[in-house]
């Protein structure tokens, strides 16, 4: 019995998804070891509530992101310009949801400027024309991915700024704030949004030969090439489906704080995805990819935060703890340390 | 005569181009626009820039990247004024500390990347955040440096000719720029970057110390890095963990529309001056014109960035 319960130990523990798990239940348990309360979960208001909601709400944003840009590195890319594509997509919606005050039958109202679907396909076309941009670049120019990418963040920015006129854009249309700040079924409307877009491309790569394409061309594109793969169709693809999704959480990030910031919205998201990414287990060099990792390494990184924010050390210090996080992940991934590190524990061993 | 330029110089001689051009039509459309002053300011204004580039050119022509550079400005900036302003160290000393601080902290990115073979991304990215966290760490506020022999050196002009003058950064960013054109045209050190931007592979089989160069190229990175901030302090007068956030992209941009090729082996530090003179010009252009928003600038810059990738793309297909 006892030999069952260590292979399936084992088998567990070579699982991909085994360490960034790992990371996520670890840093649950500093949480809840540090914050008594945060576990418990409240019905208030007709939904839940609790610190698991909140953390939960606010990596619903990066989520979105990640799991686009898992799709561009799985392809051997890479898209630095996410972030900047938040800007511009929020700036977008923020600019024709608006809000102006009108009087309606002796009632103060705020009104949208355009319909709101209509303002909501005008950002989701946003972050598709940047992916299409990017993706013509690197799939059809053929230049490199960070080179590529580096064009529209530096640009974007710029464009965002020219939107919102180097103003912060308030908003003060109610519906627009359900994307963001609403709840359906108790739980954040942002969650759903998240779950429906993973669980999306999760059949798209799991029931199509779609996810075989991909991690091919990650692992070899010339050859997946030559075996007839349309491999510069596909990394087009995962551009475009990286800009829609940084469009979408533009959205969701807008509609939460019910503005835009041309110059702050978005800031570092870019590093954080990638980051999320490579925490979920998925290798920058491409090929190896894990969309669920990707979520995981997502929900590390927000409840890394509210650790912090509950420690009561100053938020700022956040980024020297993610440093150090990045640092032990990315040495565990490289054989040369493992080896190394075998090297060491073996002349130790010897000695 | 038939002279026809080095292929591999056609992407800087554009830069050389680019610039003459924009200086061309600033003084066609700006009265004022050509007096010595204006472009000693480029100099000034960004010497800080020109500095961290030629450190980044290094990193670049050997075929990696350091997005860290901005962040170790903001924690030289951050060490040098509570050094000097809460420590009262004499700034001498706590110039060779945070110079020291700076080389040390790309040795130690560059010994990782090239000891457990990790991206250059990974790496100096973790590297930003952590020297942008550990401003914090010194200090959440700014701290303004009021220390008398540094406000003096700060504020020393030393004339050119005329009226023109210029500050002791700029003078110390031309001599960084001299320093990095000797060692990358004229050493050994030199000549290794260029092979292992070239081909790594080929580099470690001729035998060349690739691994000891690799360190190298990231500690002179740091070190620019480091200057760079030192000159930053000065200029601000303050250090702040909120200073030089983005530099590492004006960095890059700057080394890129120099000439220099990101995939590595190719490119002059010389361009790279010419990079700093274009992003510069560009903001004086903008700073001028008085009805353009400064969000333009980020545009243009972006817009030349697209520009000189593509003029870079067609010139390495040609070359297959």
């Amino acid at each position: 019995m006892s030999l069952s319960y260590v292979s399936a130990l084992r088998r567990l523990s070579g699982h991909r998804l085994f360490g960034p798990a790992c990371t996520l239940l670890l840093l649950l348990a500093v949480n809840a070891a540090l914050n008594p309360g945060f576990w418990q979960l409240q019905w208030r208001d007709g939904h839940l509530y609790g610190s698991l909601i909140d953390i939960l709400n606010r990596a619903a944003p990066l989520i979105v992101v990640a799991l686009g840009m898992t799709l561009v590195i799985a392809v051997r890319g890479i898209d630095i310009s996410v972030g900047a594509v938040v800007a511009m997509a929020a700036a977008t919606a923020a600019l024709m949801v608006g809000g102006e005050l009108v009087v309606i039958n002796g009632v103060e109202t705020h009104v949208s400027r355009f319909p709101m679907p209509l303002a909501l396909a005008a950002a989701l076309a946003v972050g598709l024309l940047a992916g299409l941009w990017n993706g013509l670049l690197v799939a059809g120019v053929g230049m490199q991915p960070i080179v590529a990418t580096l064009v529209l963040m530096v640009a974007g920015r710029g464009i965002a700024q020219l939107l919102t006129g180097g103003q912060i854009i308030t908003v003060y249309y109610e519906p627009y704030f359900y994307l963001g700040s609403g709840f359906l079924l108790g739980l954040p409307f942002a969650l759903f949004i998240a779950g429906g877009l993973w669980a999306l491309l999760q059949l798209a790569l799991k029931r199509t030969a779609l996810g075989l394409f991909v991690q091919a061309i990650g692992i070899n594109p010339s050859a997946s090439r030559l075996a007839g793969l349309p491999a510069r169709a596909i990394t087009l693809f995962a551009y475009v489906f990286c800009g829609l999704a940084a469009a979408v959480a533009g959205l969701m990030i807008s509609s939460n704080v019910k503005s835009a910031d041309g110059n702050n919205a978005g800031q570092l998201l870019e590093l954080d995805a990638i980051l999320a990414v490579t925490l979920g287990g998925t290798l920058l060099s491409g090929g190896r990819f894990s969309l669920a990792g990707s979520v995981l390494g997502a929900l590390s990184i927000q409840t890394l935060t509210s650790t912090i924010y509950s420690i009561g050390v100053p938020p700022e210090i956040n980024l020297v703890v993610k440093a150090v996080v990045v640092f032990v992940v990315m040495l565990l991934q490289s054989a040369e340390f493992r080896s190394w590190l075998r090297g060491l524990a073996l002349r130790r061993s010897a000695a | 005569m038939n002279w026809r330029p080095d292929a591999r110089m056609v992407p800087a001689l554009g830069a050389v181009a680019v610039f003459a051009a924009l200086c061309v039509f600033g003084a066609v459309a700006y009265a004022g626009f050509l007096a010595p002053q204006v472009f000693l300011n480029l100099l000034i204004d960004n010497a800080f820039l020109l500095i961290v580039a030629v450190g980044m050119s290094f990193v670049i022509l050997s075929g990696g990247i350091d997005l860290s550079v901005g962040s170790v400005v903001a924690l030289s900036t951050m060490l040098l004024a509570a050094l000097v302003e809460k420590l009262h160290w004499h700034p001498a000393a706590a110039v060779a500390l945070v110079l020291l601080a700076g080389s040390s902290f790309g040795a130690l990115m560059g010994w990782l990347i090239d000891r457990f073979r990790l991206q250059p991304f990974i790496v100096t990215l973790a590297g930003m955040f952590l020297a942008r966290g550990l401003c914090y760490v010194i200090s959440i506020d700014s701290i303004a440096v009021t220390d008398e022999a540094s406000t003096a050196v700060a504020q020393a002009r030393l004339p050119v000719w005329g009226d023109a003058s210029i500050t002791v950064g700029a003078l110390l960013a031309l001599l960084v720029l001299v320093v990095g054109i000797v060692v990358a045209q004229g050493t050994a050190f030199g000549r290794t970057v260029y092979a292992i931007g070239g081909n790594e592979t080929s580099a470690r089989l001729m035998g060349l110390p690739v691994s000891r160069t690799t360190v190298g190229v990231y500690a002179f990175s740091g070190l620019c890095s480091a200057l760079g901030g030192v000159v930053f302090t000065f200029y601000m007068l303050s250090g702040y963990g909120l200073h030089a956030i983005g530099l590492e992209l004006d960095a890059i941009a700057a080394v890129v529309i120099g000439g220099t090729l990101l995939s590595g082996g190719v490119g002059y530090v010389a361009g790279t001056l010419f990079g700093v003179l274009i992003l510069g010009v560009i903001q004086t252009l903008i700073s001028f014109d008085g009805t353009l928003t400064s969000w333009w600038t980020r545009i243009a810059i972006g817009a030349l960035l697209f520009a000189s990738c593509l003029l870079q793309r067609l010139f390495e297909l040609r070359r297959r």
